[in-house]
């Protein structure tokens, strides 16, 4: 637990004042989840932010030691971040292919490609409908989800599930695409640009929205870089540094794409609208990416080098993926002689993005620090694991 | 100065834009659709209730060890060799009684990971989402068509065959030694 | 006999306005919010796309427990509601209906509308005050500056379209705008009124505390407003003066800026009748316009409001009412 000192502060004359305690307790409607933040204030500027974890704790690390195989293990890392399930499947999944050293076929890299930056579009619009919502923008909340919805249903006809889907696995696909996915696709990559036009035009460039968030929140780039911040939080403040391009994992070196990074635009480099543009700027970057995969996607058979067993030799491994909300590392230990990992411990970015709120956070308004933590994107199940 | 109008300006322009966008989206058509008059018909892969086809089932547990979160229970017991259990529609021999089948879907976490394993394809999850119940305890889903009395029964008809086969072997070479040598059945020839 | 039958009337009527009106707006905004929402909002209750929600909204509150937290000012807790409702209500006295009815005909009714809707503020004060609930009155106290701070640039440009018409009298200010679309008093003085008009608009969606200016009411980032402590009957009569405050700003902006009862086509269409008609749709007009703007806009930070109230629209409400002055001298 940390710990807080209340300051006294006595200004001219006898007048002594104090700092306030005030909980945004777990239950609330803006902290993303069950997040417990403790906040010093003074009147109304924030002093220091303490946040309490722990709420959503679901014991993920020692549940993958009990499994029985490598295999079982993915629908709990599907839970960690239960937006964004694709990323950390594959996260996990090529670390245990590193270990084992398995050479998936080429259609396999190639539709993790397409799943994973769909999931990464879906994942953006997610954290920008809610963005909005809580600073007031109803609309664009149901506007994103209807784009949502589309990316889902492409999700359901492929694996079955809409949310969590325990497809990617190791050394390969539980399911080939299926035939009018590929339709589903072409008429999404048509109608999502102009859906973010839309979404765009109402939000992004409002003045309000604007006003709101822009010189709020600014996280200086080395300050990014000290404290292990990663993803949009990272490239919002102009440090251009993506796991896809920097360390490229499947066949993302195959793609043409940029990566966006935040210029101040609206205000200083690194504020809560950086974090937020960059967001929207990867999406249209994601589409790219799948219009390239899909151009390219050979044939092939997806069950081809999965393994019977899945017992990796002894030896350890850090992989690390690009996720959309951050950079998701897994640590596996594997003693050769058990069919479950020994150890699996995943670096979630939401639990090192959000070490950064107290520091970003000093000095602005209460209702700031709405918009601050709107952009940080966390999700609980990530953080607590 | 110039700053506080172009502030203003824009402002009051942006606004418009945002005006002008969510008065055309009210004659855009609703993409909802009125559920439970309507419901969509979901995909032929969709992962929902699962369901066991117990006549099919040959109680090899490949299902049970699979499932992450151990909510399948099965107990089998082994068939007496003058009973015949049939084949399944796949064409695999039964040779267990699937006495318990639970699979207790308030735990199931719709992974899938237990169809994959099954020889027969005897489990399958259909696109049934719409099955809450008042009561907890009726989420434990009983495929085996035994009866709790009745899988006793069976289990003691087991028991006390593998009884009678032991006591048969017991028997056995005293029999033989008999045979060989009539005189002393103690010495073994 | 006849002046005290002729009291209840006047006095019934725009009462009996109010809630029908009511049911119908809260219908309407709804629906507005989800079709620009792409879905499909109140279809069940009563059939087609459920024109009874409201009334089974009423009904419902109608029929919910009155909680008292424990060291509140009772007598206060009851009276904010009334307080708040009664003053909005009051103000519909000098609205001009149409040309031959309104409730009171007074000679300052200007003033008077300005003067009774500062009422709202002590209504809500005594609400924030009263549930004895840390937030509520940090909300409370937050309202009440936004309201005040806005009523200058109100005022400012209510006074512009005194010095346009000459009169403090609303049914005055109505007939000195007949003649069709381009004598209403927008056109005068062109762009001086419109931008007055712009600036009443604004100020007015502040006091009735409408998005982007809704902090006081809205899941406020951490505190819940001052009706938080409010149940059953008690806040329905917020929610029903929130609504009845809609009108009363957008039948004012339509009677000093566009015409009142007048008809846009001069003489085809007018008459007593007619008059009702042509102002209600237009009082209409601008509370649809309102709602459009709570689902399009996001919420406004307090300081920024602030800013926006003192520093944007009081000077330039200012300047405007004096250029008008200056000419209205000069021609």
């Amino acid at each position: 637990m940390a710990t807080f000192e209340i300051t006294t502060r006595s200004i001219k004359g006898d007048l002594k004042t104090d700092t306030m305690i005030l909980n945004m307790g777990p239950q609330h409607p803006s902290t993303h989840g069950v997040l417990r933040l403790e906040l010093v204030v003074d009147g109304e500027i924030i002093v220091d932010v303490i946040p309490h974890l722990g709420y959503l704790h679901r014991c993920f690390e020692k549940h993958a030691e009990q499994m029985t195989n490598y295999q079982q293990v993915i629908p709990y890392v599907d839970r960690m971040d239960y937006v964004a399930a694709m990323g950390n499947e594959l996260a996990y999944v090529l670390a245990v292919e590193k270990l084992m050293g398995i050479e998936v076929p080429e259609r396999v890299q190639y539709i993790r490609v397409i799943m994973a930056e769909l999931q990464r579009i879906a994942s953006h619009l997610l954290a920008i409908g809610t963005y909005g919502l809580d600073l007031g923008a109803f609309t664009p909340f149901l506007w994103c989800f209807r784009e949502r919805e589309k990316i889902l249903d492409m999700f359901e006809i492929t694996c079955g599930a809409r949310l969590l889907y325990n497809y990617i696995w190791i050394g390969g696909l539980s399911h080939d695409l299926p035939s009018d996915f590929g339709k589903k696709l072409k008429d999404f990559l048509k109608t999502f640009p102009k859906a973010l036009k839309e979404i765009n035009d109402l939000l992004t460039y409002n003045k309000i929205f604007i006003d709101r968030t822009a010189n709020i929140g600014v996280l200086p780039a080395d300050v990014a870089i000290n404290y292990g911040c990663s993803g949009p939080m990272l490239r919002g403040s102009g440090v251009k540094f993506d796991l896809r391009k920097n360390e490229p994992y499947l066949v993302y070196d195959r793609f043409e794409f940029d990566i966006p990074v935040g210029e101040g635009k609206m205000g200083t480099v690194g504020d809560c609208w950086d974090r937020y543009y960059v967001r929207v700027r990867e999406m249209e970057e994601s589409l790219k990416i799948i219009e390239q995969a899909w151009e390219q996607l050979p044939a092939g058979d997806v069950h081809a080098a999965i393994p019977k067993k899945a017992r990796p030799p002894q030896g350890e491994v850090y992989f690390r993926t690009e996720n959309p909300r951050g950079e998701l590392g897994f640590y596996i230990i594997s003693d050769g002689h058990s069919s479950s990992p020994f150890r699996v411990k995943a670096r979630a970015p939401s639990f090192v993005n959000l070490s950064v709120l107290p520091e970003i956070s000093k000095g602005y308004m209460i209702a700031d620090l709405v918009a601050i933590l709107g952009s940080v994107d966390i999700v609980l199940g990530e953080v607590d694991r | 100065m110039k700053e506080y109008f172009k502030n203003i300006f824009v402002a009051l322009w942006t606004i418009l834009v945002g005006l002008r966008l969510t008065f055309k989206h009210l004659f855009v058509r609703a993409v909802t659709i009125q559920y439970p008059d309507v419901k969509l018909k979901l995909p032929e892969r969709a992962r929902n209730r699962l369901y066991v086809n117990i006549d099919d089932c040959i109680g090899c547990k490949q299902c049970e060890m699979a499932c992450p979160v151990d909510c399948i229970t099965i107990e089998t017991v082994k068939a007496l060799p003058n009973e015949d259990l049939g084949v399944t529609s796949t064409g695999n021999k039964k040779r267990l009684w699937v006495t318990k089948f639970d699979i207790d879907i308030s735990k199931c976490c719709y992974c899938g990971l237990c169809v994959y394993p099954c020889p027969t394809e005897c489990i399958y999850m259909t696109d049934v989402y719409e099955f809450s119940e008042y009561n907890r305890h009726s989420l434990i889903y009983h495929f085996s068509n035994f009866t709790p009395e009745e899988a006793e029964l069976k289990k003691k008809q087991v028991e006390q065959f593998e009884l009678e086969q032991k006591m048969k072997k017991a028997v056995k070479p005293v029999e033989q030694a008999v045979a060989n040598n009539p005189a002393n059945p103690e010495e073994k020839s | 006999m006849t002046e005290l039958l002729n009291m209840l009337i006047a006095s019934v009527i725009p009462l009996l306005f109010i809630l029908v009106y009511a049911i119908v707006i809260l219908w309407t905004e709804i629906k507005v919010a989800s079709h620009v929402q792409d879905r499909l909002g109140y279809m069940y209750t009563g059939g087609f796309h459920g024109w009874a929600q409201p009334i089974a909204d009423l009904l419902k509150l109608l029929s919910k427990e009155h909680i008292t937290p424990a060291n509140s000012d009772k007598i206060l807790f009851i009276l904010a509601p009334v307080i708040v409702f009664a003053a909005s209500y009051a103000a519909y006295a000098a609205l001009p209906f149409t040309s031959t009815f309104i409730a009171a005909n007074l000679n300052v009714g200007v003033f008077y509308i300005i003067a009774i809707t500062s009422f709202v503020v002590i209504g809500i004060l005594m609400a924030g005050w009263s549930s004895n609930n840390k937030y509520s009155l940090l909300g409370a106290m937050r309202s009440v500056a936004q309201i005040v701070s806005y009523e200058i640039p109100t005022a400012l440009s209510i006074l512009t379209v005194v010095i346009v018409a000459g009169t403090l009298n609303l049914q005055e200010v109505c007939e000195a705008q007949k003649g069709g679309l381009f004598n209403w008093n927008i056109f005068k003085y062109p762009p001086f009124m419109f931008i007055a008009f712009l600036i009443y608009f604004v100020a007015s969606l502040a006091e009735v505390n409408r998005t982007p200016f809704d902090i006081p009411e809205a899941e406020s980032e951490l505190v819940a407003g001052y009706h938080t402590e409010y149940t059953g009957m008690k806040f329905a009569m917020f929610y029903l003066a929130e609504y009845a405050n809609m009108f009363l700003v957008s039948g004012i902006a339509a009677i000093l800026f566009f015409g009142g009862w007048n008809s846009p086509f001069g003489e085809f269409m007018s008459g007593p009748a007619w008059g009702v008609f042509w102002f209600v749709s237009k009082g209409l007009l601008f509370v649809f316009l309102q709602i459009m703007l709570r689902w399009t806009l996001p919420r406004l930070r307090v300081d920024q409001l602030m800013y926006v109230s003192w520093k944007v629209l009081t000077p330039i409400s200012f300047a405007n009412i004096m250029i008008v002055g200056l000419w209205a001298i000069l021609k």
